[in-house]
């Protein structure tokens, strides 16, 4: 791949990624978000590392994303909440923290402009040796990350599991409607003169 | 999971079953002889028209599609001046032919009269119409009604008795 | 055989791709009918076959309409993203020797990575249409399609230790004395329903239930975007029969025929096996689909990885 489609890519990363945090509709900040995942795949693929291009494509675009787009989406946020984010978030409160951002971000490019060039092609590295460095010397740390989504995975479970108080409430016959507005007008048989007589 | 699979292979064994689509136009329909469908008026076995313009469909009808007009020609018989049958109104009920005194009005078995223009499913007479008696082949109104017309007189009717002489006394 | 150039590949698929989809319509609808014990449309041209040109013709000349309520740029891409999602796809599978335009080494997991973003243009569709029935269709279809695709790559999981190679072309070519239908049959029925759902065909379809949702995710579409969801979903068929057709039944190999013709016959196989289950199975309740998915698929999924893992390791030579 030569140097031009990585600049692009990179640009792209970049941008896409100042846009997820500077929109307010959350859809919106969610698509650039995969835009700029996307992105990344490509600069992987570029520095030779298609497994880990297309796992990221996978896994981060394809799924994750599409979750948080599904709870947003769940969440039904209209553009009131759109209004409620620039309310809460007026440029006097997230100006002091750029400056201080951007200065690091000065930072790091100077000190990468100052240090030896890497070479944007590198040897593409195949499924093959990712599979064999991931269950050879790294062993120990896959089996950690497993066991970390496992308990993850139970919590999770935990959280979702929905006991039942009470098991027949669907069943059940509905409250005394003596409180309720409705059907004040008409007749029940007996019940509300037998209360009056009481 | 057998009864899905079961499903899908009985789906698959109807594609080696006879079609039960009838390619309309080039195999037609089978039409039973009391079929309702267009509305024709008939004609008397000696070509004259059988409508009297008695009205009597037109009040039948329960969608009010007939109009028509009485008039009556030199020979004092009478017959429809006009005669309207707007088929986009039309449900084909059979109450006009059941309401005809003279079999004049009966439904055929054809349905085959679609139009681009609404206008061109009123029907007027020459297009109601036909030259034959229809489903009575030897009927004729006026052979049988005791009526007077130009040529035939009181009691001429066939199965009628002349009229009683009310001036005679003799039975 | 002469392999023809990259470039000419790419036009040809393209346009067989595109060509497929569209008489595809056709197609499913003579094959449904026929199951059906009716004719189909057989009155435009031969055969009823200018039917999907009469309807072309129609559908371009539709008010091409955006709701005012509508989110208009995710409204507007949505039917391109699922439309040039599976026409990427394409770019890897290899139709015969050579006839491919890109034997990429991790053409399988390309086409999973392209198979799940177009989710997108299902969710962005329904999110974006800013109707209710719409939003269900997103929903629906973004919970359905994140299930299945989960089992959907872990099904493939065992056709890839089999063949030692996420290449398609190497798969392909690891079949030539025995289809991966054998070893892999449990695979292959679960890669078939995952494909099922992932394409939204019926009986999984709950994204576009008519009788429920109106038309679902594209409740708001009309004209040629319409038409795209449509191609897409046709062109999504033809990319899962495909795929079907190379893991599974060894691609263009085959005795006697030339190789391009056994994949397009095997392809018509499976694309008549897609129509099949249309015409003979009914939709199923949301929550048994994810109930299957989660708590009947995905084990099985796993189960057949593991036991195939265990017998590559034990019966065949280390690579």
């Amino acid at each position: 791949m030569n140097e031009f489609a990585f600049y692009v890519a990179a640009a792209i990363a970049v941008l896409s990624t100042a846009l997820v945090i500077t929109r307010r509709n959350a859809v919106q900040a969610l698509l650039y978000l995969a835009l700029s995942l996307i992105a990344v795949a490509v600069v992987f693929y570029g520095y030779g590392a298609p497994f880990i291009a297309a796992l990221e494509v996978i896994v981060y675009a394809g799924s994750i994303v599409v979750l948080f787009i599904f709870v947003v989406m769940m969440l039904n946020l209209g553009r009131r909440a759109a209004q409620a984010e620039a309310r809460l978030l007026p440029p006097r409160i997230w100006i002091g923290p750029a400056v201080l951002a951007a200065v690091l971000l000065f930072e790091i490019v100077y000190l990468l402009a100052r240090g030896p060039r890497l070479p944007v092609a590198a040897a593409a590295i195949p499924p093959r040796a990712v599979a064999l460095a991931l269950y050879g010397p790294y062993l120990l740390g896959v089996e950690l990350a497993s066991l970390l989504l496992l308990s993850a995975l139970i919590g999770a479970y935990h959280l979702g599991w929905r006991r039942q108080p009470f098991p027949e409430v669907r069943d059940a016959p509905p409250e005394s409607p003596a409180g309720l507005d409705s059907g004040r007008d008409s007749v029940r048989a007996g019940s509300r003169r037998s209360a009056g007589a009481a | 999971m057998f009864g899905i699979v079961r499903t899908i292979w009985d789906v698959f064994r109807h594609g080696f079953q006879p079609r039960v689509t009838r390619q309309y136009p080039e195999q037609p329909a089978y039409l039973p002889p009391r079929w309702r469908g267009r509305i024709i008026l008939s004609r008397d076995p000696d070509g004259g028209e059988r409508c009297v313009a008695c009205y009597l469909c037109a009040i039948v009808c329960p969608v009010d599609c007939i109009a028509l007009q009485a008039t009556e020609d030199a020979a004092g018989r009478r017959y429809p001046e006009f005669f309207r049958i707007n088929f986009s109104r039309c449900i084909f009920c059979g109450y006009c032919e059941d309401a005809c005194p003279t079999y004049a009005i009966q439904l055929t078995p054809d349905f085959e009269m679609s139009e681009f223009r609404r206008q061109n499913l009123v029907y007027e007479k020459e297009d109601l119409l036909i030259s034959g008696p229809g489903k009575y082949p030897g009927y004729n109104f006026w052979r049988v009604a005791g009526v007077k017309i130009g040529g035939k007189d009181k009691g001429e009717s066939e199965n009628e008795a002349p009229p009683a002489d009310l001036r005679q006394l003799l039975p | 055989m002469v392999s023809p150039h990259p470039l000419v590949s790419l036009l040809a698929i393209l346009l067989l791709a595109l060509t497929l989809a569209s008489g595809l319509i056709w197609f499913e609808r003579r094959l449904l009918a026929w199951w059906q014990d009716r004719y189909g449309p057989n009155r435009v041209g031969p055969f009823g076959l200018l039917q999907v040109l009469a309807d072309m013709i129609k559908i371009f000349a539709k008010e091409d309409w955006v709701p005012p309520f509508a989110d208009k740029v995710a409204f507007i891409l949505a039917p391109a993203i699922i439309v040039v999602t599976v026409l990427l796809s394409f770019a890897v599978l290899p139709f015969a020797p050579g006839v491919i335009v890109s034997d990429l080494n991790i053409a399988l997991l390309f086409f999973l990575a392209m198979s799940s973003l177009g989710v997108y243009s299902i969710v962005l569709a329904g999110w974006s249409s800013d109707n209710k029935y719409s939003l269900l269709g997103g929903m629906r279809a973004a919970a359905q399609m994140l299930s299945y695709e989960v089992f959907m790559g872990l099904s493939l999981m065992g056709v890839v230790l089999l063949a030692g190679t996420f290449s398609l072309n190497g798969i392909v070519r690891a079949q030539r004395h025995l289809w991966f239908i054998v070893p892999q049959f449990a695979g292959f029925l679960l890669f078939f329903i995952a494909g099922l759902a992932e394409t939204r065909r019926l009986p999984f379809d709950l994204p576009e239930a008519e009788s429920e949702l109106v038309a679902g995710f594209h409740s708001e579409y009309s004209g040629m975007k319409f038409g795209m969801f449509f191609v897409g979903e046709y062109l999504g068929i033809t990319l899962i029969s495909a795929m079907i057709a190379i893991l599974f039944f060894g691609g263009w190999l085959g005795p006697g025929l030339p190789p391009l013709l056994w994949f397009f016959l095997k392809l018509f196989c499976f694309l008549s096996l897609f129509i099949l289950m249309r015409a003979a199975l009914p939709r199923p309740r949301f929550d048994q689909l994810m109930a299957w998915a989660w708590k009947l698929l995905l084990p099985l999924a796993l189960l057949n990885l593991l036991v195939t893992g265990a017998l590559v390791l034990a019966f065949l030579p280390r690579r």
